[in-house]
Formats: C-alpha cells, sequence, structure tokens
C-alpha cells in the first residue's frame, strides 16, 4: 500500500472510530435543518424557496466543524513527526488528509441531503439540484478548510478562530453552490440563471481548491515546524 | 556510512538554546548525549531529525549504502516523547500505517515480528487506547523495526519500560548497531547497549538580547 493511500485509509478510520466526527457532523447537519422551521413558520413555500440555501449553510458549518481537529490532532499525539520523516511529500500528505476526510464527513452529508430536504418541503428537481451541488462543493469547502486547520496548528489556537478565518473564504462558493442550486428549483422568485454557468464555476472553485488547499495547508504546517 | 553536525546552533526565538556544536558518529556507533532537564538534549535530537530548523550549522548523513537524492531526514527514525500512536486505532493498524507510510522496499520486519520482538503479541488487536504507558512505548519502539533506517534517534527510549523491556530494546539496538546503524540517544539514566560516545551538554547560559530589548 502506497503512503498516499495509508494516509487516506487512516484519516477515514480515525472520522469513523469512537470519537470521530464522522457521524457528528451529520447530525449537526440534521439539527441546523430541523430546527430552522420552527424559526421562519410553518410557510411551506418560504421554506421551499429558501430551502437550498439552508441546506448548503447547514453543510458549510457541518463540514468545519469536524475540521479543526484535523491536525491538531496529530500536533498534541506526534503524528504531525511521524509525517513530517515520511518520504511522501507534505502536500500529498495534506491531499491524502483532506480526502480521508471529505470521504468521511462529506459524503454522509451529500448522502443525508436529499433526506433532509424533504423537510424543507423541495421538490424532486430541486433535490437533485441541491444534492448534485453539494457533491460537487463541498471539496471546495474541505480544502478551504484544510488551510484554515494546518493554519491553527501554526497559530496554536483552534476552535472559533478557524471559523472565523475560513467562513469569509468560503462565500464564493456559497454563492455559486446556491445559485446552481436554485436555477433546478421552481419555488425560487430570484431571476433565474441557466444552471450550468454556476454549476461550472463550482467545479472550477472545488479543483482549484484542490490545488491551492493541499500547497498552502503544507506551508503552513512548514510554518509551525519552525 | 557517518552521521556528522558541524556549527550546529539552535535557537528558540531570540534565545540560545545549544551550539555552537560539533558532533560526529561511524557506522556502528552510538553517541549518548547527556545532561539535566532542560539541557536541550530532546531539542537537539529534534534538529538532527529536520523537526526543528536549526539558526545555522550543518548536519549530514553520508557515505557508503546511502542514496544522494533522498534528503537526510529520510534516513532517520525519531522516537520521541509524543509517539504519534492514534489511540482510537488497533497496534496493528497503527503499525501497518507506520510501514506503509515510510515505504515499502525499506521494510525489515513485518508487523507480526516486530509484535513478537518486543514481546506483545496479544495486543495486535486491541485500540492503543488500551495499553498502559510501558506497553505504548513498546508499541512505539516496536515501529523502528518495521522499516529499514541507518539513523535511530531516540529520545528517552527507556523511561516507563520494565527491565525486561530495558533488556530487549537494550538486545534490538545492539543488533542495529551490529548492521552499521548508527544511534543517538538522549537518556538520563545508564542505557543498555554499548556506548562509544557520550556527548554532555550543560544548560545554555548565554540568554541572547536583554529583555528590554526584545520587548520594546
Amino acid at each position: 500500500m502506497s503512503s498516499f493511500w495509508a494516509i487516506f485509509v487512516q484519516s477515514l478510520r480515525l472520522a469513523w472510530r469512537v470519537g470521530g466526527g464522522a457521524l457528528l457532523g451529520l447530525l449537526f447537519f440534521l439539527a441546523v435543518i430541523v430546527i430552522l422551521p420552527f424559526a421562519v413558520g410553518p410557510d411551506l413555500k418560504l421554506l421551499a424557496r429558501i430551502g437550498p440555501a439552508i441546506l448548503w449553510i447547514g453543510a458549510l458549518l457541518a463540514t468545519l466543524l469536524g475540521l479543526d481537529r484535523l491536525f491538531q490532532a496529530d500536533l498534541e499525539d506526534g503524528g504531525l513527526d511521524v509525517l513530517y520523516l515520511s518520504p511522501l511529500p507534505l502536500e500529498l500528505a495534506v491531499l491524502a488528509k483532506g480526502l480521508g476526510h471529505w470521504v468521511a464527513t462529506g459524503l454522509p452529508l451529500i448522502v443525508g441531503a436529499p433526506v433532509f430536504s424533504l423537510f424543507l418541503n423541495l421538490d424532486a428537481t430541486a433535490i437533485g439540484g441541491v444534492t448534485l451541488t453539494l457533491l460537487v462543493g463541498t471539496p471546495a469547502l474541505v480544502f478551504i478548510g484544510v488551510i484554515g486547520s494546518a493554519l491553527m496548528v501554526a497559530l496554536q489556537r483552534g476552535g472559533m478562530l478557524l471559523s472565523i478565518l475560513v467562513l469569509p473564504l468560503t462565500i464564493p462558493v456559497l454563492i455559486f453552490g446556491v445559485s446552481a442550486a436554485n436555477a433546478l428549483n421552481s419555488a425560487s422568485t430570484t431571476i433565474s440563471t441557466p444552471f450550468f454557468t454556476p454549476f461550472l464555476i463550482l467545479c472550477a472553485l472545488s479543483l482549484l481548491s484542490l490545488v491551492v488547499g493541499p500547497i498552502a495547508g503544507a506551508a503552513a504546517l512548514r510554518l509551525a515546524r519552525g | 556510512m557517518y552521521l556528522n553536525v558541524e556549527k550546529l546552533i539552535l535557537n528558540r526565538g531570540e534565545r540560545r538554546i545549544l551550539g555552537p556544536l560539533d558532533i560526529r558518529v561511524e557506522a556502528g556507533g552510538f553517541l549518548a548525549v547527556r545532561g539535566p532537564n532542560g539541557a536541550g538534549k530532546s531539542t537537539l535530537l529534534r534538529a538532527i531529525a529536520g523537526l526543528l530548523k536549526p539558526e545555522s550549522g550543518t548536519i549530514e548523513i553520508a557515505g557508503d549504502a546511502v542514496s544522494e537524492d533522498l534528503p537526510y531526514q529520510e534516513h532517520c527514525h525519531y522516537f520521541g516523547h509524543l509517539d504519534g500512536l492514534k489511540t482510537a486505532l488497533t497496534v496493528a493498524e497503527n503499525l501497518l500505517f507506520f510501514q506503509d507510510l515510510y515505504g515499502g522496499e525499506t521494510h525489515l520486519h513485518s508487523v507480526d515480528e516486530a509484535l513478537d520482538i518486543v514481546a506483545l503479541p496479544r495486543t495486535r488487536d486491541l485500540p492503543v487506547a488500551y495499553l498502559s504507558a510501558g506497553m505504548r512505548k513498546r508499541v512505539a519502539i516496536a515501529r523502528l523495526l518495521l522499516n529499514h533506517r541507518q539513523v535511530w534517534l531516540l529520545d528517552e527510549p527507556t523511561s516507563a519500560l520494565d527491565a525486561a523491556s530495558q533488556d530487549r530494546l537494550g538486545v534490538m539496538m545492539q543488533s542495529h548497531l551490529d548492521t552499521g546503524g548508527i544511534i543517538v540517544a538522549a537518556t538520563h539514566l545508564p542505557l543498555p547497549g554499548a556506548i562509544s560516545d557520550v556527548l554532555e551538554i550543560e544548560p545554555s547560559q548565554s540568554y541572547a538580547p536583554e529583555l528590554g530589548e526584545t520587548w520594546l
């Protein structure tokens, strides 16, 4: 088994074992979706209109929830030293860890999204739109978060600071993700854009963050090594 | 093969911790680093492992049987206070991860063989969280056996180990030296094995600039 695959598998296992964050993220996502209708009231038309936006915000917050421990845990138990001395370039190690984290915590959100969409009165096309945009967009969220998570190691801080640092950077992803999802939502009242314009930009953002995230994350970890 | 350290100076911020220091260890050599708490033993080992950037000076591992293409850190096993074991994963999962991460062509012992050598065969499928401090240390020691790396950098390898485990570690270290390996170990315990050289380090007195200068 190659070094890259070893890190990927370990990242998956850690997320799914006792104390891992995979199911926690999904439950948090569910909590956000369930609690929102209580705030906006039982207006089914309104829920259907803002449904995709709520799902996206829920997924964004759930993604960030597990990320602050991604490298912090490795710093505390010496796992980072193990990574530094491995023959694998640090960039690829960060990529493997991020991908493992996405499969463990991002994919469950995407599987949950169609079910949770029912709570928000979305129709079949809108559910498809939200699920597809989340599938394409969550890697971008994870890899923007990876940069923040690695910076937390360099700054020796954690928790809320990660969200404060990362949330503004996720705005473009949120804009294009929600507008692509809304293009397929018949209840949406905003001027409808064609689906593919924002969707392709969302794809581009994800691909870009897959490249930039590991490079910037590895740079932050090297800084932390001092 | 040899490990050569020249004019190494280590700082933390503005404060000089160690140096200048010259070290040379030949193949089969065992350097014991000794000194009181806070003298910088761990810092020195971390620097040799490449985990700390030195202020100045050079560190190299070269000679026969050392590929020049690799950064010198990749010839080192670093054994520190933090073992990097994941408590939620089993002993075997931890060791397999380490073996795969450190590369296929350097395989020395399988996970089961390594666990036999540290006398922990029955813990194979237990989560690391269930192990005692000494057993955990032995799992970390087992990692040294999975992949062949010429230089072992051991930071307090005998702490938390019982007498029998210390003897086993001594045998392991001796056989590593016999195959031409190098060991640099920081400890204030009498170490098992054949020590060929001792480096005594003193706590540094040279606190670089005055406090006023740094803070104003």
